[in-house]
């Protein structure tokens, strides 16, 4: 099994918790600099959270244009599995990758706390083993995780089944409560919570796990 | 030559605009009244260099579309010689 590659750019700052929680269900994964532009020895690729280059302008409108990002497009083109975790969901928004964008949250506060989630749909590399319906709890940790679309992108993913999972209870006026969204194929997926912080059960929650699991053998089938 | 331009970026028409709104509810408790449609926004100020002011609006216009706008959710308009 080849490693999956975990993206860093200047101001990531969950690429290690990723690396490890990939590792624990199995999963070899490396850290790989946003300046690199061969992404062929990985099966998947993950874009973890943070504030890539500062989040400067608007998150991940910077991170688009490092080096590394036309190796993404051409892995998702080839229906590779892409993850992009909270601001790696941004990165992938701002770069085209996954329609609609993330603005700031409706109150304007920064919230972390584990939230409530259901999976609305198993098309997708992240979902695809965890039943429709499916309460998952998993920390959220934004400023900007209000999910934002046209009505015809928005009717869109919701007749595709793109949209993965949503909020029981809306934390940052996201549309449609969506918490997280894939691309038509269901290759390329973002979401603002992050499982790679709902590994264990004794930390508040190992909800993340059966999500990551499904990536991971994902990575292996795209291979 | 070189034009000095100005770039502003607001929230597009019926995207929710969270700071305008904030500030717009502020402005009773300090005695306005009668102020309406507050959008907040950003703005980018710079220098072009280009033969004739079109082109340098030309090219502020394609990078405030590229970088400092997102057009799925925000408008930008560029100004002209602001020298």
């Amino acid at each position: 099994m080849r490693p999956v590659g975990v993206l860093v750019f200047p101001g990531s700052n969950c690429e290690h918790d990723v690396v490890r929680a990939l590792g624990e269900l199995g999963a070899p994964a490396e850290l790989v600099w946003h300046a690199e532009t061969d992404l062929s020895g990985y099966d998947g690729l993950v874009l973890p959270g943070g504030f890539a280059h500062g989040d400067y302008l608007r998150p991940g409108a910077l991170a688009r244009f490092s080096p590394v990002m036309g190796a993404v497009a051409d892995a998702a083109a080839q229906g590779r599995p892409v993850l992009g975790i909270c601001n790696g969901f941004q990165i992938l928004t701002e770069a085209g990758l996954l329609p609609g964008a993330l603005q700031q949250n409706t109150g304007l506060t920064f919230i972390s706390r584990p939230v409530a989630l259901r999976v609305s749909s198993n098309q997708s590399v992240l979902t695809r083993t965890t039943p429709v319906g499916t309460r998952l709890v998993i920390p959220i940790n934004h400023f900007s995780g209000a999910y934002t679309c046209d009505d015809a992108t928005y009717a869109q993913l919701v007749a595709g089944g793109q949209v993965v999972l949503t909020y029981e209870d809306n934390p940052n006026g996201s549309r449609g409560d969506i918490a997280g969204i894939a691309n038509a194929a269901g290759n390329v997926v973002g979401l603002m919570p992050h499982p790679e912080r709902a590994m264990s059960s004794l930390l508040g929650s190992a909800d993340g796990r059966g999500l990551l699991s499904a990536f991971i053998e994902s990575t292996v089938l795209a291979a | 030559m070189e034009f000095a331009l100005q770039v502003d970026v607001t929230l597009r028409e019926g995207i929710a605009d969270p700071a305008g709104a904030t500030i717009e509810r502020a402005l009773p408790a300090l005695g306005f009244s009668g102020v309406h449609r507050m959008r907040a926004g950003k703005t980018f100020l710079f220098a072009v260099e280009a033969p004739d002011e079109a082109a340098a609006r030309a090219i502020a216009a394609d990078l405030a579309a590229r970088l400092l706008s997102n057009p799925v959710i925000e408008d930008a308009r560029v100004r002209g010689d602001v020298s």
